[in-house]
């Protein structure tokens, strides 16, 4: 390494290996903490497969709301200009530096019995507060900022030349969307949908406001790390170690770099 | 609105009449069927603006677009001559092609796939899309790129395929951006030799072509319309206008000795049978319509005829002196028009050699110049026309 002709003074050298260490050192400390023999069989208790099965299953499905909802919505506030645009782009960000716990008791006052939307929901049948749909609202509700964000990002950079290319080739607008605004945002898109993936799967805080702690029904991986920390250490830590290997894998997918790195 | 006292609706041909406030422009520009009408004039004149009207990407304050008899455009109602609803016809169902300075091919898909991409739009099957596409290369001698990703291509080659791709869609008007402006010297004569080919072709769409590069306008153009300011300032055939400029952009852009003919080894043959030496362009084929270009400056003035040169041909052409203008420490010398018709030439000399030489308007006077200075490009049309 060669600060001097980075331009930085070496000074700056100290505090970032310190912040480098800050971030890599609990991790490294999770590894240490793993009890390695029994790792195989805590990891797949009844409690935690079934609990790692619930989150695989929420989060995916979240995923795939948060691409029905968040590609228009990011196409609408990139592409579009209308009174009020600039507000809106700034409450959907909300939910990103939302503390995770007001945004359940948001949704609780929204979808629950008593809510917004409520009573009329329970008109229809629908009672979600407590269900396996509210895990997916609320894993829905954090995510959808990052893919919005991300896609919003990579459309705003690419402009709109080659679209107005393909519209004077005779494109009509759905084509011009199909053959050539999303395949020219796709690694913006990519990333987007994988970080919505990972925010969904850590989801701890709305999930156990909006949709509580039922085995099997609600309970995440999170929760059930949360959980375990006080019965089970080894359990909880062994749990952790997963985690941790799914946010490796996702950073490195979301840097778009191809790994063969097999998880377990 | 500045409209023509001819308002009425093209029977074919594209109408061009714009007014966006914000930039200051105010103009109409009409192109007759097969006709390239060039547009010049100085940055932010409002040429680009202009084109993007034509191609419904921008939406005028004001305006008419007509294509072929059809309003494409009309804003607000009325406007224009007679009655007529507001329209607004959006790009893709304009038939308008436009070729910008890039390229601008989509990055994602081959160069085969780029020149597809319109022709499918248009409803063909993949396969017969990717028959025409090829065809379209092969006319733009590009069928050996077919398969290459735009960032495989070189800039002149992947304007070729941008040619290509915007021909394929067999647009009904041709709208072209400064095509040769981002190229290197290199790879804009090959670009501007495709668009005169296919710009000569029968049948070839009205064309706009903007440009600051008064060969561009030679080679390609029929009209020239200069734009200053927003404002039409000077309209008419290329040659006139670059050779006798009356607007300040022409003039700097110009004020070149222009002479046509025909293109010969070794220069052109002007409409007299006499032959003018030269440097020729590549492009240049014999027998074809060529303009012989050359500085004022470049030009020496004689009262007897010159002797030939001895280390380099001249050329000498009998003028009568229409006017003399000083400019600065040079003396303009303005020759009348030839009988025949086509612009006057001039000559710079200095204010001692013009008072040595006794030029007086109505004097009969020598103009030479080397053939080392004398350009011969290619022309659109013969001299004349």
């Amino acid at each position: 390494m060669s600060a001097g002709r980075s331009g930085l003074p070496a000074w700056a050298l100290v505090p970032a290996g310190l912040g480098a260490a800050f971030v890599v050192l609990p991790l490294v400390a999770v590894v240490t903490r793993v009890d390695w023999p029994s790792f195989g069989s805590l990891v797949t208790s009844q409690a935690s497969l079934g609990a790692l099965r619930l989150s695989l299953l929420t989060a995916s499905t979240s995923t795939a709301l948060c691409l029905l909802l968040g590609v228009p919505l990011a196409l609408v506030l990139a592409r579009c200009s209308f009174p009020g645009l600039r507000l809106l782009r700034s409450l959907v960000l909300v939910p990103l530096v939302l503390p995770p716990v007001v945004g359940g008791i948001a949704l609780l006052y929204t979808f629950g019995r008593q809510g917004l939307l409520g009573s009329s929901l329970e008109v229809l049948g629908l009672r979600l507060a407590f269900s396996t749909a509210a895990v997916v609202i609320a894993q829905t509700f954090v995510a959808m900022p990052f893919l919005v964000l991300s896609l919003e990002g990579a459309l705003r950079a690419r402009g709109t030349r080659y679209e107005q290319v393909a519209a004077t080739l005779g494109a009509a607008p759905s084509t011009v969307l199909r053959r050539v605004t999303l395949p020219l945002v796709l690694p913006g898109l990519v990333s987007g949908a994988v970080l919505s993936f990972a925010r969904a799967l850590g989801e701890f805080g709305a999930t156990l406001t909006f949709a509580g702690s039922l085995q099997g029904v609600t309970r995440t991986l999170p929760l059930e790390v949360y959980l375990q920390r006080e019965s089970d250490a080894r359990a909880a830590v062994a749990l952790s170690l997963v985690l941790v290997v799914v946010a490796v894998v996702v950073i490195v997918v979301a840097r778009g770099r191809t790994t063969s790195g097999d998880v377990p | 609105m500045t409209g023509s006292p001819t308002g009425g609706p093209t029977s074919s041909g594209l109408l061009v009449r714009a007014a966006v406030d914000a930039r200051d422009l105010d103009a109409e520009v009409r192109v007759a069927p097969g006709e390239v009408v060039a547009l010049l004039g100085p940055n932010g004149a409002g040429k680009s603006t202009l084109l993007a009207v034509a191609a419904g990407l921008l939406r005028p304050d004001r305006g008419l677009v007509e294509l072929d008899g059809a309003v494409l455009l009309r804003a607000p109602a009325g406007a224009g001559a007679g009655e007529g609803a507001a329209a607004d016809v959006p790009p893709h169902r304009r038939g308008t092609a436009l070729l910008a300075q890039e390229p601008l091919l989509f990055p994602h898909l081959t160069a085969a796939e780029n020149v597809a991409f319109g022709v499918r739009a248009a409803g063909a099957r993949r396969r017969a899309a990717r028959a025409a596409a090829l065809a379209w290369l092969g006319r733009a001698d590009a069928a050996h790129l077919a398969d290459r990703r735009p960032a495989q291509l070189s800039g002149g080659q992947a304007q070729r395929v941008a040619v290509a791709r915007a021909l394929a869609t067999s647009p009904r008007a041709l709208l072209l951006d400064e095509p040769m402006a981002a190229l290197d010297v290199a790879a804009a004569p090959e670009v501007r030799q495709l668009l005169r080919r296919v710009l000569a072709a029968p049948g070839s769409p009205p064309t706009l072509l903007v440009t600051h590069d008064p060969l561009d306008a030679l080679a390609l153009a029929d009209r020239a319309v200069v734009l200053e300011a927003g404002r039409v300032v000077e309209e008419g055939p290329v040659r006139e206008v670059l050779a006798s400029p009356r607007s300040a952009f022409a003039a700097r852009l110009a004020g070149l000795d222009l002479v046509g003919g025909t293109a010969e080894p070794g220069g052109l043959r002007t409409a007299d049978g006499s032959l003018l030496a030269g440097v020729l362009d590549p492009a240049c084929a014999p027998g074809a319509p060529a303009v012989a270009v050359f500085s004022p400056a470049a030009v020496a003035v004689h009262r007897e005829p010159p002797a030939a040169g001895r280390s380099s041909p001249r050329v000498a052409l009998p003028v009568v002196v229409a006017a003399v203008e000083p400019r600065g420490p040079l003396v303009r010398v303005r020759a009348e028009a030839p009988a025949g018709g086509g612009p006057a030439l001039a000559a710079d000399v200095t204010a001692a050699s013009a008072a040595d030489l006794d030029l007086v308007p109505g004097a009969r006077v020598w103009f030479a110049v080397k053939a080392a200075e004398v350009a011969v490009h290619p022309a659109r049309r013969p001299a004349g026309a």
